[in-house]
């Protein structure tokens, strides 16, 4: 191998491993920003849950709500496998390997807390004994019919129990990025089979807060830094100002 | 008193291909594993399973279904293990989704002698396909039908020698419900106790439910 070669090999080997180093360093950014968003959209949802709400939440971007509830508000979390009073994730000490949440991880039960069985767990939650569901979503329509449980030939996780939840839940919030790789999470139409029909209350994304009405859907807020006009390019349905929004316009 | 401790051995001598089993837990918690253990040694085959979840790839029905003893799974989650997907997907194995809620109430009309039961769960979607919508003063309710098996294994922390069950924890989950809804029940006990040692209060399942007892189920898992 002539100098040159080597040089020239050398070279190239600095700059691919520069190049790869770079592709890393984005998928990290990336990375983190996606995992900001989520807290950013869990933090929100967490300001609609009323003092002395029964909450369950969702496995996923959901689950974070609980982070973010203020200190003053006594909230009870159940959870489907049959909890009612979940602490919070449990810390390798505190894991009790009889002591999961519905999504498999070992939680800690808060004093006054208690456990059933997932009948009667199911049982409060068609029977209206839960106040706030907040469930993940992969698309939503203008009348709060939802897709969640399955992309066809796809992926088909099952629905779980985000059936029961949102046939007896009062309200239904679903958190969700605004877009999901492009694609629109808010459309005209569900391209997917439906989980629930006409069954969500309210929509958080990382840029808005839209309410699901009678009339249509309700933009109630965006996001700092954003603008009405953004929101609506993102969202297939025609979205109606909200009366806070309307006003800042004057 | 009958004497309902049965070992492994006589456990598998109970099993049958195409069988209909219920598998207790829930996302791996509350499974009796010695005794999954147990049916993929024996190796029968064309199982139906009724259980909330194949839970994690290497534990409770997941290793029924990575051994191809699996004809048929029902149960309301499917993706914590990849593979149920695939062989799904493979048409090597049949999944019907059912949702949560409902299959725990099948499964309790079945063992307190309902005829069905009436619920909201799923309107308007794929769920309510093929089945009956009664309209009660005006508002539509699915008519769920009840669900039953051959055989339900169930896991209890605290076992005494009647079969009466103490669950821990979340461990009671579809355990407690499936105790009632089959025609063999065995229970997987990590700790089995004499009669008496169990304050009436607190049994869950009563022991009228359990027709065996297999001691050994690990206590660390």
């Amino acid at each position: 191998m002539s100098v040159k070669e080597q040089i020239a090999g050398s070279a190239a080997a600095e700059i691919k491993g520069q190049i790869a180093n770079s592709a890393a360093e984005v998928k990290e950014q990336i990375a983190n920003s996606a995992a900001e968003v989520k807290e950013q959209i869990a933090k929100r949802v967490a300001a609609e849950i009323a003092d002395g709400a029964v909450v369950n939440l969702g496995i996923g971007l959901p689950e974070l709500v609980a982070n973010y509830i203020s200190k003053d508000k006594e909230v009870w979390f159940q959870s489907e496998n049959g909890i009612i009073g979940v602490g919070g994730a449990a810390t390798e000490e505190e894991a009790d390997k009889n002591v999961i949440n519905a999504g498999a991880r070992h939680v800690t039960v808060r004093p006054g807390g208690c456990f059933f069985d997932s009948a009667a767990s199911f049982g409060i939650i068609r029977g209206g004994h839960v106040d706030v569901t907040v469930l993940g979503v992969l698309q939503v329509d203008a009348e709060g019919s939802f897709a969640s449980h399955k992309i066809p030939g796809r992926r088909v996780p099952g629905m779980g129990g985000a059936m029961d939840l949102v046939s007896g839940v009062k309200k239904v919030i679903l958190a969700t990025t605004h877009t999901k790789k492009d694609a629109k999470t808010i459309v005209n139409q569900l391209s997917l089979p439906a989980t629930g029909i006409k069954k969500a209350n309210l929509i958080v994304t990382e840029l808005a807060v839209i309410r699901v009405t009678e009339d249509g859907l309700v933009l109630e807020e965006v996001a700092e830094g954003h603008t009405p006009e953004e929101v609506q390019a993102l969202t297939e349905p025609r979205l109606i100002l909200g009366q806070r929004l309307k006003a800042n316009r004057g | 008193m009958k004497n309902k401790i049965c070992s492994l051995e006589k456990f598998q001598s109970l099993l049958k291909d195409g069988m209909r089993i219920m598998v207790g837990g829930f996302a791996g918690c509350g499974v009796p594993e010695i005794l999954i253990g147990a049916i993929v040694a024996s190796k029968v085959k064309d199982l139906t399973i009724i259980s909330n979840d194949s839970t994690h790839p290497g534990e409770g029905v997941a290793e029924l279904i990575a051994a191809g003893q699996v004809k048929k799974l029902i149960a309301s989650h499917i993706g914590m293990n990849p593979q149920t997907a695939e062989k799904m997907f493979a048409k090597e194995l049949a999944v019907e989704l059912v949702p949560r809620g409902s299959l725990a109430e099948r499964i309790r009309a079945k063992g307190a002698g309902l005829g069905g039961v009436l619920t909201q769960t799923g309107l308007g979607t794929e769920v309510e396909a093929g089945k009956e919508i009664i309209k009660i003063e005006g508002e539509s309710w699915l008519l769920e039908l009840p669900l039953g098996a051959d055989l339900a294994i169930i896991r209890g922390s605290l076992v005494d020698l009647a079969g009466n069950i103490v669950y821990y924890g979340t461990t009671s989950n579809f355990n407690q419900v499936m105790a009632t809804a089959a025609d063999l029940v065995v229970a997987a006990a990590e700790t089995i106790v004499e009669v008496g040692q169990i304050e009436p209060k607190d049994v869950m399942t009563p022991g009228i439910f359990v027709d065996y007892i297999v001691g050994g189920e690990p206590h660390e898992r």
